[in-house]
């Protein structure tokens, strides 16, 4: 979406310009293509996003036995479902089980598990999630709509080496006889960041 | 480096923006500069370490002003003139309208094997269940250390392997690979009487940055 607010019209198209002429030197020069750019672009806006998330947490929710192994090597488990995934850092799944939520952050950058998950939010990148959510998770998520009980253990993952965090949500009530293709639709990327629950399966389609 | 990018903990950035769904990309332009920056890391072009450091060295007010892939977009320029692939200024030259006679580089080969994981013949240091301590490391290029568990006791919940050390793999000084542990810290630990009820946090740290406790 376009940022709205005239003041920064300006500065945009000054970053636009500058990148640019970045990208037609390095082109001119040979050592990067537009073709090339365009895939991984492609990649990015058509089959690499939540949604192939949402079908690893479908099929852990459906098969323990998947469970077990996408808690014990995420990547091996996730290379047996038919999801595009880019061959990046590991991906280390927790799990958000009776008495415990996870959520994830980088304070040092912005890691993410991109080749799964996509492109991060742009709240995620954000110094106020950065900076706060280690220091105090419950407000920051409370702030963001998740109200956790205080009973909860709240842990947080800062992803600061080449490892990348995915929060498995725990299954709804209410979604028992479903398949595992209408659970996909109940999940959503936030919670699989840990800073949202997976939709409501009474107010789902 | 003890810089404006080490931001766990920090005070006074207000609420978390909320923004709307939509694609992956808000304007064209950051598709363009993502869609390079990972171009040229595929190609060996860039390496990872060196480039989260080209960003974590730009001017503290740039850091927080800058929009993301306006960052990304000078750090690739500021390795590609550390590499010789464009002269100093080469950009602002284009953006004043003169062109520059295009010189065809030749990108490097087989600079680094895939990935960051790597065998080491030691066994690790550290195992979960054991405590330990982060050292009072004050390094002036790149670390993967966030200075808030700096001198801090944790616990070693997962051994994860051995993976290549951004501290000298960012300067051109070797892989050096490492184990890397997820050492969790207690809320109270990290914050103190300011700490929130059970709310540990687990950082991924390399065994250079531990002592036993």
């Amino acid at each position: 979406m376009p940022d709205e607010k005239p003041e920064h019209h300006h500065e945009h198209s000054e970053h636009e310009l500058r990148a640019e002429a970045l990208e037609t030197l390095l082109t001119e020069k040979g050592l990067v293509t537009a073709d090339a750019i365009d895939g991984i672009i492609r990649l990015f806006e058509e089959d690499i996003g939540p949604m192939n998330g949402a079908k690893v947490v479908a099929r852990a929710w459906c098969d323990d036995g998947f469970r077990a192994r996408l808690l014990d090597d995420a990547t091996a488990a996730i290379g047996e479902l038919d999801v595009t995934m880019l061959p990046e850092a590991p991906i280390v799944v927790v799990p958000n089980e009776p008495g415990v939520h996870n959520v994830v952050v980088c304070t040092l950058c912005s890691c993410y598990p991109s080749g799964l998950l996509g492109i991060s939010p742009k709240w995620y990148k954000d110094p106020a999630y950065r900076s706060r959510v280690v220091r105090e998770p419950r407000r920051v998520l409370s702030e963001m709509g998740l109200d956790l009980a205080p009973e909860l253990e709240v842990r947080v993952w800062d992803s600061s080496a080449e490892l990348r965090y995915m929060v498995l949500p725990a299954r709804p009530e209410g979604c028992e006889d479903w398949d595992e293709a209408r659970l996909a639709g109940l999940v959503t990327r936030d919670s699989m960041i840990g800073t949202a629950l997976p939709r409501d399966p009474s107010e789902a389609t | 480096m003890d810089g404006i990018h080490d931001m766990g903990g920090l005070q006074g950035f207000g609420r978390v923006p909320r923004e709307a769904e939509g694609g992956p990309f808000h304007e064209a332009w950051e598709g363009r500069v993502h869609g390079l920056t990972y171009a040229l890391f595929g190609q060996g072009m860039l390496n990872i370490d060196a480039f989260r450091h080209a960003i974590e060295k730009l001017p503290p007010r740039s850091y927080l002003e800058l929009p993301y892939y306006a960052k990304w977009a000078r750090a690739v320029e500021a390795l590609m003139v550390a590499a010789g692939v464009l002269d100093p200024g080469e950009v602002e030259a284009r953006l004043a309208g003169r062109s520059t006679p295009p010189t065809v580089v030749e990108p490097p080969e087989g600079s680094q094997p895939a990935g960051f994981l790597r065998n080491v013949a030691d066994a690790p240091r550290f195992a979960p269940g054991d405590e330990v301590r982060v050292r009072n490391l004050h390094p002036s290029g790149h670390t993967r250390m966030p200075s808030y568990v700096r001198e801090k006791r944790g616990t070693v919940v997962r051994a994860h392997g051995a993976y290549v050390l951004p501290d000298t793999n960012a300067h051109g000084r070797g892989e050096c690979p490492e184990y890397v542990y997820a050492v969790r810290f207690s809320a109270r630990e990290l914050w103190g009487d300011a700490a929130e009820a059970s709310a540990p946090v687990t950082v991924d740290l390399f065994d250079h940055y531990l002592a036993p406790a």
